[in-house]
């Protein structure tokens, strides 16, 4: 018998079917692409519509002038499509443990951490197809930002991907059953899309309350959101890139020990990882 | 010759409560060995452990010679498991998650194509091959899952309960076919089950209740005269 991890190959097509895998569950299940689609768009076209008229915005970093409430938001809206995704993706873990498909997975020869890391890029990479296809419609809205920061935004949507795919899949691993994550909704989701730079510049929330301008530096969500928003405007947010590394580092080897067997609560839980 | 799966004296504990104390056995090569207990003696528990979901705290696991603990990549290569409960993918067609899991095995799509044929012909599933995995009756679904097993031509077949909620003559069929398998292909097995009918005399037999091995030995020899329900029930305590 070849032993399937002792060559590279065997590494790559092992990725690649993972990243298969969860493009053809995302493809079957269209929903949750239109879901994924018209949430940012109901709030571009709705939200951003209302707030233009009583939201001013001063000229800041990394824009050069004053700009439409639509376009501060965008870059916000972007990081939302990939926050819901990361938490898609930690729903789906859910559900595979649930159903038993987990039990697979895990069963590979491959170690965790790939298996776990492979799963996580092949969600970026369907979070980054919703990104494009969101900036494409909000393009015909107005939003254009320069035609090359759409490629600079790759690496900062790869690497805010895989930081918040990777807080997904550390919460997957606390959460038990899938009713629990209404509870992830509340208590995560919203408040860390709320209390960040997403929707409102943090200087605008030092005015109204400076500890909630503090929650929201201390935020990930909100370094996410910059390191979008300057990349999409072709600069570099230093500060925004080491938070979203460091966070990415915590969270994916913070879920690593979780789902090893090895190490991580699983190995004390009656009813194990699967 | 080394022995498809070798247990000794493997203990595992849940907080307080001990599922599993001193465990040993050893599956041989192209064997099958039924592996007998109650609801809740430690089958599952025992399952865990050999797949790698449980660490493996005390006493040594090896499959077909290699350490769980020290080698688990080629122990769990080694490995197919069909779980108790569904363990494939609704969202996708049988054919789909084959390729899905030989490339969790590193098999690629050149090699898995054909390979996927081949055992769907061993499981009679060959036309439903493009089906979803919710199309598929309860025994189909069961025998997909034996393929899923099977798609990495691993050297130990292990079924846990691999029969539950079937009707009579679809158990009947999943029993024939992991018996053909280990005639044909001289693959190993370790069947766990709870239900006498599925033990044959001349099967390797481990009665396994509340967590320890009772009995180890051919069925025939350990059923004794009265039949293996009237020594089972006498090994056990358990109420007929």
């Amino acid at each position: 018998m070849i032993h399937p991890t002792a060559s590279a190959r065997g590494w790559l097509t092992a990725f690649l079917g993972i990243a298969r895998r969860e493009t053809q569950r995302f493809v079957n299940q269209r929903g949750r692409f239109l879901a994924a689609l018209v949430r940012p768009l109901v709030w571009l076209f709705i939200f951003a519509a209302g707030f233009r008229a009583v939201l001013g915005l001063s000229i800041s970093p990394p824009y050069q002038t004053y700009v439409l409430y639509e376009v501060y938001v965008t870059p916000g809206l972007v990081a939302m499509i990939q926050l819901f995704n990361g938490m898609q993706s930690s729903l789906s873990m859910v559900y595979d443990r649930e159903t038993g498909a987990m039990r697979t997975l895990l069963v590979s020869p491959f170690p965790r951490w790939f298996l776990l890391g492979s799963k996580l890029i092949a969600g970026v990479i369907v979070s980054i197809i919703q990104v494009f296809t969101f900036l494409a419609i909000a393009w015909f809205w107005g939003i254009r930002p320069p035609a090359w920061g759409y490629v600079a935004v790759i690496p900062a949507l790869i690497l805010s991907g895989l930081m918040l795919g990777a807080m997904g899949l550390f919460l997957s691993s606390a959460i038990r059953q899938l009713e629990n994550f209404a509870g992830v909704m509340n208590f995560v989701i919203f408040p860390m899309f709320f209390a960040s730079s997403a929707l409102y510049p943090l200087w605008r929330m030092r005015e109204s309350s400076p500890l909630l301008h503090d929650i929201c530096l201390f935020n990930p969500f909100t370094h996410a959101v910059e390191l979008i928003r300057f990349a999409l405007y072709l600069q570099m947010n230093w500060t925004a890139l080491a938070v979203v590394l460091g966070c990415l580092a915590a969270f994916f080897g913070a879920a690593v020990f979780m789902y090893d067997p090895q190490k991580g609560l699983w190995a004390r839980r009656k009813g194990g990882p699967a | 010759m080394t022995a498809a799966l070798e247990i000794d004296q493997v203990s595992h504990n849940f907080g307080a409560v001990q599922a599993l104390k001193d465990v040993s056995l050893t599956v041989p090569q192209g064997g099958f060995t039924a592996l007998l207990g109650v609801n809740g003696a430690g089958k599952t528990t025992l399952f865990s452990l050999i797949t790698r979901l449980y660490n493996n705290r005390s006493g040594v696991i090896r499959v077909a010679g290699h350490d769980l603990r020290r080698q688990p990549s080629q122990a769990l290569a080694r490995l197919g498991v069909v779980f108790q409960s569904r363990a494939m993918d609704a969202d996708l067609t049988i054919r789909q998650n084959l390729i899905y899991h030989a490339s969790l095995h590193g098999i690629p799509g050149r090699l898995a194509r054909p390979r996927i044929d081949e055992v769907l012909a061993q499981v009679d599933l060959a036309d439903r091959a493009d089906a979803r995995i919710t199309a598929l009756s309860g025994g189909q679904s069961r025998r997909a899952e034996i393929a899923r097993a099977l798609i990495h031509r691993p050297e130990l077949l292990l079924l846990d309960e691999a029969t539950v909620g079937l009707d009579v003559k679809s158990r009947a069929e999943v029993l024939a076919l992991t018996r053909r398998l280990i005639a044909d292909h001289g693959v190993s097995a370790l069947w766990a089950t709870h239900i006498m009918d599925e033990i044959a005399p001349d099967d390797d037999l481990v009665i396994l209740h509340r967590g320890q091995v009772l009995r180890h030995g051919p069925a025939a020899q350990i059923a004794g005269p009265d039949g293996l329900t009237r020594a089972f029930l006498d090994m056990t305590g358990v109420a007929a």
